[in-house]
């Protein structure tokens, strides 16, 4: 085959998997609101999904922010700026970096866990026992776990913030001598709304496109175990992508809307 | 009079089912008919076609052309909820057990059972049906295990118990006896017969296991080239003189 034909298959194949993940996405839409609901299941999957990265999302967001901090300490010292530190980290946190290390260290985690769980199941014929049960496994498994990770995310993402901002905190308090108080004070007094309900409404589409990737790819995994593996893997790495793309839209449209 | 009609009363039938990927046309006009309370196996080579049939029946596959009719339902034609009604009148078991590995035996069982427990007018409480099915495939004491703390004999059983929890009238097996050593393999035959004996279901059995067809079959059909190319019972097939048919019995 040459390099051309190659290219065009490949291109060929990106945009059938993109077709077939939106209509992946309509079924969702289709049958979200449509009865049984599953909410025992749902319940289940808002547990492990958020309960069990809070861990993650806790100790990553605190390094973040100690690092942030202790990296931007010399720079603004340079423009005798550190006062001006509080504020800069906290919006940074809170409108761009806190969502978007959240998002893709839960693509990393909750993403590639169901491409592996989905996938497995498939590979060894528990999605199709669950069918021939008179259970539609679409409901059970896939919006259970897309709803799960689009609620979930943006409590994780405030979390992660909340942690990163203390971690900050501390290195202010410890090399900078600025009270607690004094810090968190600066901090809410320059994040304003328009920082905030942008940061909020991607944080759901992100955790959206984390369930959604995750899902579409163990569902529909190849037969065998190097079927789950890709699935595994491919969740993560077609995720951070989607996570880039809604984020710069985010970005764009806030800036239409609130001017930031 | 009555007791004639009763034995050839049809629970399943397949006509003229087709079923290709691609060039590889896989069943080409396959036809069967399972009778109440009779043990039908299928037999074939591996890639015969034997699974994608078995598929297409509950739904599972979209054949190409043909009729499934089971219980006078076309299930090619039947909306989803029917069709899951249906299928709660059908047990599947499953080549690999297909047991779902996040529940425990007990939470497998009890899967099928919440779903459709009020449906099926089910009186019964739902921990003493899953005690019975359990203990009809003896084994009671592994209801609180995981499917990985069992050995695969052990996962058929549990597999079987699941399928039977909701009392189909059908039970379709795929490979039943397939990974198994030879005595654990028995122990399933005679196990499906028992229950066979007890409930009165009728089996489509799925295999390329010669003596568990022997013991289990009622009649067989050859799946051959995508069509049913012999029919008849074990001592009729085994006696045959055609090449074909031979290569499935000789040992």
């Amino acid at each position: 085959m040459t390099q051309s034909l190659r290219i065009v298959e490949r291109t060929k194949a990106f945009f059938t998997e993109i077709g077939d993940l939106s209509f992946f996405a309509g079924r969702f839409f289709k049958e979200v609101f449509s009865r049984p609901f599953e909410f025992q299941e749902l319940l289940r999957q808002c547990y492990h999904i958020g309960n069990r990265s809070l861990l993650l999302v806790g100790v990553t967001g605190f390094i973040l922010g100690l690092v942030f901090t202790l990296q931007s300490r010399p720079t603004l010292m340079e423009f005798g700026a550190e006062s001006w530190m509080p504020s800069m980290v906290g919006i940074s946190i809170v409108r761009e970096i806190g969502p978007v290390i959240t998002a893709l260290i839960c693509a990393g985690r909750i993403g590639s866990g169901i491409g592996a769980e989905l996938g497995s199941m498939r590979v060894t014929e528990q999605i199709d026992a669950m069918e021939v049960s008179g259970t539609n496994p679409f409901k059970y498994l896939v919006i259970t776990r897309i709803t799960a990770t689009t609620l979930m995310l943006p409590i994780l993402i405030v979390f992660g913030d909340a942690i990163a901002l203390f971690g900050s905190a501390i290195v202010e308090n410890l090399k900078g001598a600025v009270s607690y108080q004094l810090y968190f004070n600066q901090v809410f007094d320059a994040i304003e709304y328009s920082d905030v309900i942008p940061a909020t409404i991607k944080s759901f589409f992100f955790g959206f496109a984390i369930g959604l990737v995750g899902c579409y790819k163990g569902y529909y995994c190849k037969k065998g175990t190097a079927g789950v593996g890709e699935a595994s893997n491919s969740a993560v790495v077609y995720t951070s992508m989607l996570l880039f793309i809604i984020d710069f839209i985010a970005v764009f449209l806030a800036d239409i809307f609130f001017e930031i | 009079m009555i007791e004639i009609q009763k034995e050839i009363t049809t629970v399943l039938e397949i006509k003229d089912l087709e079923k290709s990927f691609g060039d590889n046309h896989v069943l080409n006009g396959f036809s069967l008919q399972l009778f109440e309370g009779e043990n039908l196996v299928v037999m074939g080579k591996s890639g015969s076609g034997k699974s994608v049939m078995i598929k297409c029946l509950v739904g599972l596959m979209q054949a190409d052309s043909g009729s499934i009719r089971i219980k006078d339902q076309d299930i090619t034609v039947l909306g989803q909820t029917e069709l899951d009604l249906l299928r709660t009148e059908i047990g599947f078991l499953f080549q690999g057990s297909a047991l779902y590995d996040s529940m425990t035996v007990r939470e497998n069982l009890e899967f099928p059972l919440r779903r459709h427990k009020e449906k099926l007018n089910m009186t019964e409480h739902t921990e003493a049906l899953v005690i019975e099915a359990l203990e009809n495939v003896g084994l009671a004491d592994a209801i609180d295990l995981m499917p990985a703390e069992l050995s695969g004999g052990m996962q058929r059983r549990v597999a079987l118990a699941r399928a039977l929890i909701l009392k189909p009238k059908i039970i379709l097996y795929d490979e039943p006896t397939t990974g198994l050593d030879p005595i654990t393999a028995k122990e399933i035959i005679q196990l499906m017969r028992s229950i066979q004996k007890k409930y009165g279901t009728s089996s489509l059995i799925i295999t390329h296991d010669v003596d568990c067809a022997r013991v289990i079959s009622n009649r067989i059909i050859l799946l051959v080239d995508g069509i049913n190319y012999a029919e008849g019972t074990y001592q009729e097939l085994s006696a045959s003189n055609d090449p074909q048919v031979q290569a499935f019995f000789k040992h």
